[in-house]
């Protein structure tokens, strides 16, 4: 289930004397089984593009496409595309609200009209995918745990309703660092072992480092670049310009070509950073 | 009395209820005036509880905690207390009551009875300090979260305090916005000797204090020099926390033979150290 944006604009306050452009003539095109990371400073219009993508926002101008068609169409069941595509928001754990985890769960295939046993399938289904134990967690109420258990709940939420397309606003914002893994890890796991589609909304450069297949880059409502990290990462002039950071072991390279070495300009995964530095090494100490 | 600007935490303890583990336990630490401390630790390692009991918003079950002087189980000295150490928490939309900038500013001082002539002077000056003196007449809400932070923060200033207790006040921002309210803090702690304890789940920060506490199942596990701290590494990851990324690259490093000096942190010191050992030939 491609999505495709067409030359999408949006103005908020349109008419009004605080009219502001929040997204600016952006087009792109997600196929199925991508990772893909957004990134861009506060503002950049980030948050207003992924609340397009399942028809919250509508376009002032230009199209959102799924499947080819238009999520703006006249004769489109807006319904039934918002399912496919499940849209996790900023903290979303502050929308739990059922007595227990399972029943917070199960409120999304319980409105769609599911069977009990449908029902209860999809819960477990969910539980499995953002690792929390039915026996465990199922009865338990999701005001108990902690807040990275909190935000799994809300996004098992979104998986119950078995979307092709999972689109997250910051998923690993404000939490420890065993909270940041865990979800990272889980999405890992979705998209490698369930096929979905990941669109993933991120300040962490570290973070996109590992997950994504590309990213696109925005800034000022406009897509600046797009790549896989290696090509994008390599940029780390044209990031510093709009303002972001490159991940720690790019900004480490680029001191060291800044010293006279020279590195290939790709280096940004730890790993690979790690093997060329202790090649230089070696090769240093064989003289 | 004034003279001793330390914050003292003597054996405490402190539990929610009785029937439910302690969240604290045996916690003793003393913090330095004009120290910036930070403090790490997993969700539920006790680090909010004990940030709650500085400025008496808890008290402890046992053991005392002393704040300039004043311990804080005297009800008395509970104002005293707060004015001395004013508490920035994790989200900006939580702390501002005004719907003016300065109003905000005000909102502490007016519940002090300062003057209103008297109070002008220290808003302005509190404003200033955190870089929001242009913005004093505008809604808050038309505000970025780091913005709304340094305002919470220039709230705490204007009640002139010794220390500033924050709350992983970082969490909830955007990299810019992370930047400025820390580097607010710091000039703040170098050039007016505020004293800051610092909670943060972010290791980068934690980096740049002078001192770093480890919390881990209500106790304080680890105290040193970030470099001392974050060199334990294996401890480190059996609390469930990480080490900046440079310090866990270097310590990759090392484990595969190359000598690299101990406590690296930061990318700076890593391409330093890389000079060191790998000099680069000049003829090829």
């Amino acid at each position: 289930m491609p999505i495709e944006v067409v030359h999408l604009t949006h103005c908020y306050s349109e008419g009004s004397a605080l009219r502001t452009v929040a997204l600016n003539d952006v087009s792109f095109r997600i196929e199925d089984g991508e990772f893909v990371g957004i990134i861009g400073h506060t503002g950049s219009g980030k948050s207003t593009l992924v609340q397009h993508l399942n028809g919250l926002l509508k376009p002032s101008s230009g199209q959102v496409l799924i499947d080819g068609e238009d999520l703006n169409g006249e004769h489109v069941n807006r319904r039934v595309l918002r399912q496919r595509i499940g849209l996790v928001f900023q903290y979303p754990e502050y929308q739990l609200f059922e007595e227990t985890v399972a029943k917070d769960i199960a409120f999304g295939p319980k409105n769609q009209g599911l069977s009990a046993a449908e029902i209860d399938e999809r819960v477990r289904y969910a539980m499995d995918c953002v690792h929390l134990n039915y026996d465990k967690y199922a009865e338990r109420s999701p005001f108990e745990l902690s807040g990275g258990q909190m935000r799994r709940v809300a996004i098992a939420g979104v998986l119950a309703m078995r979307p092709s397309v999972l689109i997250l606003d910051e998923p690993t914002a404000g939490l420890d660092p065993r909270g940041r893994d865990k979800i990272l890890t889980m999405l890992e796991e979705l998209h490698a072992r369930e096929n979905v589609t990941i669109l993933m909304v991120s300040h962490s450069m570290d973070d996109m480092a590992r997950l994504a297949t590309r990213l696109i880059v925005m800034s000022e409502g406009k897509i600046v670049a797009e790549g896989t990290p290696r090509e994008i990462f390599a940029r780390d002039d044209m990031m510093t310009s709009i303002g972001l950071d490159v991940p720690e072991a790019a900004r480490l390279c680029a001191a060291l070509r800044a010293k006279g070495y020279s590195l290939p300009a790709d280096l940004f995964m730890p790993e690979e950073l790690k093997e060329h530095l202790l090649r230089l090494w070696k090769e240093g100490s064989a003289c | 009395m004034l003279s001793d600007t330390r914050v003292q935490v003597a054996d405490v303890s402190f539990s929610y209820d009785e029937q439910a583990a302690p969240a604290l336990s045996g916690v003793s630490a003393v913090i330095e005036p004009g120290s910036f401390v930070a403090v790490l630790g997993h969700n539920g390692s006790g680090k909010s509880t004990l940030a709650k009991l500085l400025n008496a918003l808890y008290l402890p079950t046992e053991g005392n905690v002393v704040v300039c002087g004043y311990n804080t189980r005297e009800e008395k000295y509970v104002w005293e207390i707060r004015q001395r150490a004013g508490m920035i928490f994790q989200n900006p939309d939580n702390q501002i009551v005004a719907t003016v900038v300065r109003e905000d500013v005000a909102f502490g001082l007016e519940n002090l009875g300062v003057p209103t002539e008297e109070m002008i002077p220290r808003i302005e000056s509190a404003l200033s300090a955190v870089r929001m003196s242009s913005f004093s007449d505008k809604a808050p809400h038309m505000l970025s979260g780091g913005q709304k932070q340094r305002v919470a923060i220039a709230g705490i200033l204007a009640m002139e305090p010794s220390v500033i207790i924050a709350d992983e006040a970082t969490a909830m921002l955007d990299p810019s916005g992370r930047k400025e309210v820390l580097e607010t803090i710091r000039a703040l702690n170098r050039q007016k000797g505020i004293t800051v304890i610092w909670i943060t789940h972010f290791m980068e920060e934690a980096a740049l204090a002078d001192r770093v506490l480890v919390m881990s199942d209500g106790e304080i596990r680890l105290s040193g020099k970030p470099a001392e701290v974050f060199d334990r590494m294996d401890e480190m990851r059996e609390m469930h926390l990480d080490v900046p990324h440079m310090t866990s690259l270097a310590g990759e490093l090392r484990a595969a033979g190359m000598p690299l000096r101990p406590g690296i942190l930061t990318v700076e010191e890593l391409a330093e150290e890389v000079e060191r050992l790998c000099p680069l030939k000049s003829s090829t």
